[in-house]
C-alpha cells in the first residue's frame, strides 16, 4: 500500500521546492490589525492599530453587540423591539465571544448559533431567493409572548464509512433536517431549506477591504486554466444603492457588504427593524407578529447600526501560533501541494478605505478567494441564492481557525457544523474540492497531521 | 461577558542590552524580591477578598434564615465590603494568571458584567431544580450578557434592578418571604444561597492558586524568569488601566449615557468599584496592599529613572483623585449634556486613567520590556 503511493508523492514534492519558503508577513494574518492573544478572547480584540476615540467606539459597538433586546414597549429605551418573531436576542448569542456557531450537540439543545434560510423556487424582483410565503426568508424558532414561533427544526444523523489510503478508517456524520410544530401549517410543497451556522467575526473589515477587482481576478467561472476550480462571483442586490454588486458575506456570499450583513441580520435574527429593512419578517398568514408592538419605526437606529458595523469591522485576526514548527511548515506546504491553497487562497492585499486607514494597504492572509466553488452533492443545500446554485459555497476563511476550539469549545466546521474536526470538514469536501480531498485521503499520517497542525497555526 | 481580555495585552520582552550589560534593570538580585512581593502582595489581598466574601456569605445566610428588612440591609453591607478587596484584586488579571487561565480560570463566574436580569428571574422562575451546577451551567449561556452567578447575580438578587434616580435599586426584603409578593421566594431563597456558596468556591480556589509553600501557580510564577514575571504585572497592570477601566468600564457608559453599562448597576457601587480598581494598579506599583507595603515595581524603576518614577506615581495617585471626584451615584454622572459636571469629571478621570497606561508602557521600555498594549 506504501510502495504504490511513493510516486504520486513525489510527484506532489517536486512541485514546491525551496521557493516555497513562508513569506515574513504570514505570521502576522491581518497585517497591523493582528493581536497577539491565545485566550477564550481571542477573537473579541480591537485591530491593534486602531487607537483614540475610534477605539472607544469600537468599545460602544462591542457593547451593542452583546446586549439583549428586549420585547416592545419597554423602559429599556432604544434596545426593544425585539421580534415579534426571532432565532435570538443579541448578535453576541449567536456569535458568542465573537465565534463560531455550532448545531446542536447535547440531547435537547435546540440550534440556537445555527439557523435555517428558507425560500420556494424562483426569484425574487432583485434576483434573490423567493421567500415562503407563509414561513417567510428564515424559520425564527422563537418569538415574544402572545405571538406564535413559526417552528422548530429537529435534527438526525446518518453515517458514512471510509478510509484513508493507508486503511485507516473514518466515519462521517450526515445531518438532516425536519420541520416541527410548524404553526401555519404544512410547508411548502417545494420548500427549500438551507443551514447556516454562525461565521467567526475576526477580519470582516478586512476582508470588505480587497478590491473587486482582486477577486475578479481570481475568479475563472468557465474554468479556463482547466484545472478543475472554477471559481465565481456572487452577484447579489445591493440595497443601499439599489444596485447588483459582488457578493462576499455570508455562506453563499450574498451579501455586498457589512452593514448590509448586519442590517439583514438585525432583521432577520433579532427582528429588529432599521430603515435599511423597515418592515417585520411577518408575513401576511402570521397576524399576530403583524400586530404585535413595534419598538420604534425603525426599532435600530443608524447610529447603533454604524456603531455595530464599525465594530465587526474592527474585530481584529489574531497571529499564527508555531508558525515556524516544522511540522506546521512541511503542512504548509502539503497545503498547497495538496491543492487547498486554490481555493484556500492566502495571501491578499487591502486596498485603500476611504474612513478606515487601519485596514487600508495590508497585506493579508484570510485563506479564501471569497469566490463561489461547487462542493459536490454531500454538502449541497439544494437551495440557490442569487447566482449561486445549491452545491456551491463560498470558500470561508481560515485565518484564527486553530483557536476557535479555545473561544468557543468545539471544534465544528463546513456551513452547517457537521464535521466535528479540522479533519472531517477536509473529507467532506466534494465537487471541485475532490480532487485535493482525494490527495489528503492519499497522504501518510504523518503527513496528515501536519497539514493540520498548519490549519491549527491559522 | 467576562471582560478579561478586551484589549488583552500581548506582551513582548524584550531584553534593552545598550547600555546594561549584564546589569540590566532587571537583575535578578534586585528583581526577584519584588516578584516575590507581587506574590506575597496577591495573597494577601485574595484572602482579604475570601474573608470579606465569608463575612457576605454569612450575611445572606442570615437573611435568609429569616429575611427582614435589617438583616437585607447588613447583607447589601457585605456585599460593598467584599467588593472593596475583589475591586483591588483585579490588577492580578489579564494574563492567563489563575484568575483567567483560559482553561480553569473562574472569573467569568465571579464578576461577568453587564448582566441581563430578566435571566436570572427566568432561571429562578423555571422549573429546573436549582443547584450549583445548574448556574454555573447556565453562566454566559446563549448570550455574553445571560450571567447567572458571581457578584453582580448576587448583587441583583439583593437589591433588584435600580429604577431610583438617587439611590440603588430596592427590592423588598419581602421578594424572599413566602405568600407575600411573588410565588417563587422559594426558588429566589435556595438561588441566592447556592450563588453566593459558588462565588465563595470560585474566590477561593484562586486564593489557593497564590498560597506560599504549595506546589501551585505561585510556586512556578516566582520561578521564573524575572523579566518574564514582571512582563506578567505590567501586562495586568496596563491592561486593566487601559483597556478595561478607562475603556469598557468608564468610555461605554459615558458613550451611551446608559445605567445599563455601569459596572454594578443595581448597587450604585460602580463608583467604589472604579477606584478600587485603580487602588490596586497602585497597590502593585508600590508592592503594598493595606498596611503592609514592600518592594515594589517603584523601586526597580527609581534604579534607572528616578524621574519616571515620580511620574507614574504621581500618575497613579491622579487617576484615583479624578475617579473620587466623580460625584456619585455614576448612573446620574454620565447623564445630561457634555458640559455638566459629573460628565466632566468622568471624562477627566477616562483622560488621567489613560495617560497612567502610557506612561505604565514607558515604565515597562525604561525596564527593558516592550509593553504592547492592544
Amino acid at each position: 500500500m506504501r510502495r504504490t503511493l511513493l510516486p504520486l508523492l513525489c510527484l506532489l514534492a517536486s512541485g514546491c521546492g525551496d521557493d516555497d519558503a513562508p513569506e515574513p508577513e504570514e505570521a502576522l494574518p491581518g497585517g497591523e490589525t493582528t493581536v497577539h492573544d491565545t485566550t477564550r478572547n481571542a477573537f473579541a480584540l480591537a485591530a491593534r492599530n486602531l487607537q483614540g476615540e475610534r477605539r472607544d467606539a469600537f468599545f460602544v459597538g462591542n457593547a451593542l453587540f452583546n446586549r439583549n433586546w428586549v420585547t416592545a414597549p419597554a423602559s429599556t429605551e432604544g434596545l426593544d423591539g425585539l421580534g415579534p418573531t426571532f432565532n435570538a436576542s443579541s448578535c453576541a448569542a449567536c456569535h458568542f465571544k465573537d465565534g463560531r456557531g455550532k448545531p446542536p450537540t447535547e440531547p435537547g439543545e435546540k440550534p440556537l448559533s445555527l439557523l435555517f434560510r428558507l425560500s420556494i423556487p424562483g426569484v425574487d424582483e432583485h434576483g434573490g431567493p423567493l421567500a415562503d410565503p407563509v414561513y417567510g426568508g428564515q424559520l425564527q424558532p422563537l418569538s415574544i409572548l402572545g405571538v406564535p414561533a413559526e417552528g422548530q427544526m429537529a435534527l438526525s444523523h446518518s453515517t458514512h464509512e471510509g478510509q484513508y489510503a493507508d486503511g485507516t478508517p473514518w466515519s462521517l456524520e450526515e445531518p438532516h433536517y425536519t420541520l416541527e410544530s410548524l404553526a401555519f401549517g404544512a410547508p411548502h410543497p417545494e420548500l427549500m431549506v438551507s443551514p447556516r451556522v454562525a461565521p467567526v467575526m475576526i477580519g470582516l473589515g478586512l476582508l470588505e477591504a480587497i478590491p473587486d477587482a482582486g477577486l475578479e481576478k481570481l475568479a475563472d467561472p468557465e474554468d479556463r486554466d482547466g484545472d478543475g476550480i472554477s471559481g465565481r462571483i456572487n452577484h447579489v442586490w445591493d440595497v443601499q444603492a439599489g444596485a447588483v454588486r459582488v457578493g462576499r458575506f455570508g455562506w453563499k456570499a450574498n451579501q455586498p457588504s457589512l452593514s448590509q450583513q448586519n442590517t439583514s441580520a438585525f432583521r432577520g435574527d433579532l427582528g429588529i427593524t432599521s430603515a435599511l429593512f423597515p418592515d417585520e419578517d411577518c408575513p401576511s398568514v402570521q397576524t399576530a407578529c403583524q400586530q404585535a408592538p413595534r419598538g420604534g419605526t425603525p426599532e435600530v437606529d443608524e447610529q447603533k447600526l454604524a456603531q455595530v458595523t464599525f465594530y465587526s469591522r474592527m474585530l481584529a485576526v489574531p497571529a499564527r501560533r508555531d508558525a515556524d514548527a516544522p511540522d506546521v511548515l512541511r503542512g504548509r506546504s502539503l497545503f498547497r501541494e495538496v491543492g487547498c491553497a486554490t481555493c484556500h487562497v492566502p495571501r491578499h492585499e487591502t486596498g485603500t478605505v476611504e474612513d478606515a486607514p487601519e485596514l487600508s494597504g495590508q497585506i493579508i492572509f484570510p485563506y479564501t478567494d471569497l469566490l463561489l466553488h461547487d462542493m459536490g452533492e454531500a454538502l449541497s443545500d439544494h437551495r440557490p441564492d442569487f447566482e449561486a446554485t445549491g452545491s456551491e459555497w463560498r470558500t470561508p476563511p481560515l485565518w484564527g481557525i486553530g483557536l476557535v476550539k479555545t473561544v468557543n469549545r468545539h471544534t465544528r466546521f463546513l456551513h452547517d457544523g457537521r464535521a466535528r474536526s479540522l479533519e472531517e470538514a477536509i473529507l467532506w469536501h466534494g465537487g471541485e474540492g475532490e480532487k485535493a480531498r482525494e490527495r489528503f485521503r492519499t497522504l501518510s499520517a504523518t503527513e496528515r497531521s501536519q497539514l493540520l497542525r498548519f490549519l491549527e497555526s491559522l | 461577558m467576562t471582560k478579561q481580555g478586551w484589549l488583552a495585552l500581548m506582551a513582548t520582552g524584550t531584553l534593552l542590552t545598550a547600555g546594561c550589560g549584564a546589569d540590566g534593570p532587571l537583575e535578578e538580585s534586585r528583581a526577584r524580591p519584588v516578584v516575590e512581593r507581587y506574590a506575597a502582595l496577591t495573597y494577601e489581598n485574595y484572602t482579604d477578598v475570601v474573608t470579606q466574601a465569608l463575612r457576605l456569605r454569612e450575611a445572606v445566610e442570615r437573611f435568609l434564615e429569616q429575611p427582614s428588612e435589617e438583616r437585607l440591609s447588613t447583607a447589601r453591607s457585605a456585599w460593598i465590603n467584599a467588593r472593596r478587596a475583589y475591586g483591588q484584586s483585579e490588577a492580578f488579571r489579564f494574563y492567563g494568571g489563575p484568575i483567567d487561565d483560559e482553561d480553569t480560570g473562574p472569573e467569568g463566574q465571579i464578576n461577568a458584567w453587564p448582566l441581563d436580569e430578566a435571566y436570572i428571574d427566568g432561571i429562578i422562575d423555571g422549573q429546573e431544580p436549582l443547584s450549583q451546577e445548574l448556574i454555573t451551567s447556565m453562566n454566559e449561556r446563549n448570550g455574553e450578557t445571560n450571567i447567572s452567578s458571581g457578584y453582580h447575580a448576587i448583587e441583583f438578587l439583593l437589591w433588584g434592578k435600580d429604577e431610583n434616580d438617587t439611590g440603588p435599586g430596592n427590592r423588598p426584603y419581602t421578594d424572599f418571604v413566602d405568600g407575600i409578593t411573588p410565588s417563587n421566594a422559594e426558588r429566589r431563597r435556595q438561588y441566592l444561597s447556592l450563588v453566593t456558596k459558588q462565588l465563595m468556591e470560585d474566590l477561593e480556589s484562586v486564593r489557593a492558586a497564590w498560597a506560599p509553600g504549595q506546589d501551585n501557580y505561585r510556586k512556578a510564577f516566582v520561578a521564573e524568569a524575572p523579566k518574564e514575571a514582571v512582563l506578567k504585572m505590567l501586562t495586568g497592570l496596563g491592561s486593566l488601566s487601559g483597556a478595561e477601566l478607562a475603556g469598557e468600564r468608564m468610555t461605554v457608559a459615558y458613550d451611551n449615557k446608559d445605567q445599563e453599562n455601569e459596572h454594578s448597576c443595581f448597587s450604585d457601587n460602580t463608583h467604589a468599584d472604579l477606584y478600587n480598581n485603580a487602588l490596586g494598579i497602585q497597590n502593585v506599583y508600590l508592592g503594598r496592599y493595606g498596611t503592609a507595603d514592600g518592594v515594589g515595581l517603584d523601586e526597580l524603576v527609581a534604579a534607572v529613572d528616578p524621574k519616571l518614577n515620580e511620574e507614574m506615581k504621581q500618575r497613579l495617585q491622579a487617576s484615583l483623585d479624578a475617579i473620587q471626584a466623580i460625584p456619585a451615584p455614576f448612573d446620574q454622572a454620565i447623564l445630561g449634556n457634555d458640559s455638566s459636571p459629573g460628565r466632566q469629571k468622568v471624562k477627566a478621570a477616562i483622560d488621567a486613567l489613560r495617560a497612567q497606561t502610557e506612561t505604565l508602557v514607558d515604565v515597562a521600555t525604561a525596564l527593558g520590556i516592550q509593553l504592547n498594549l492592544e
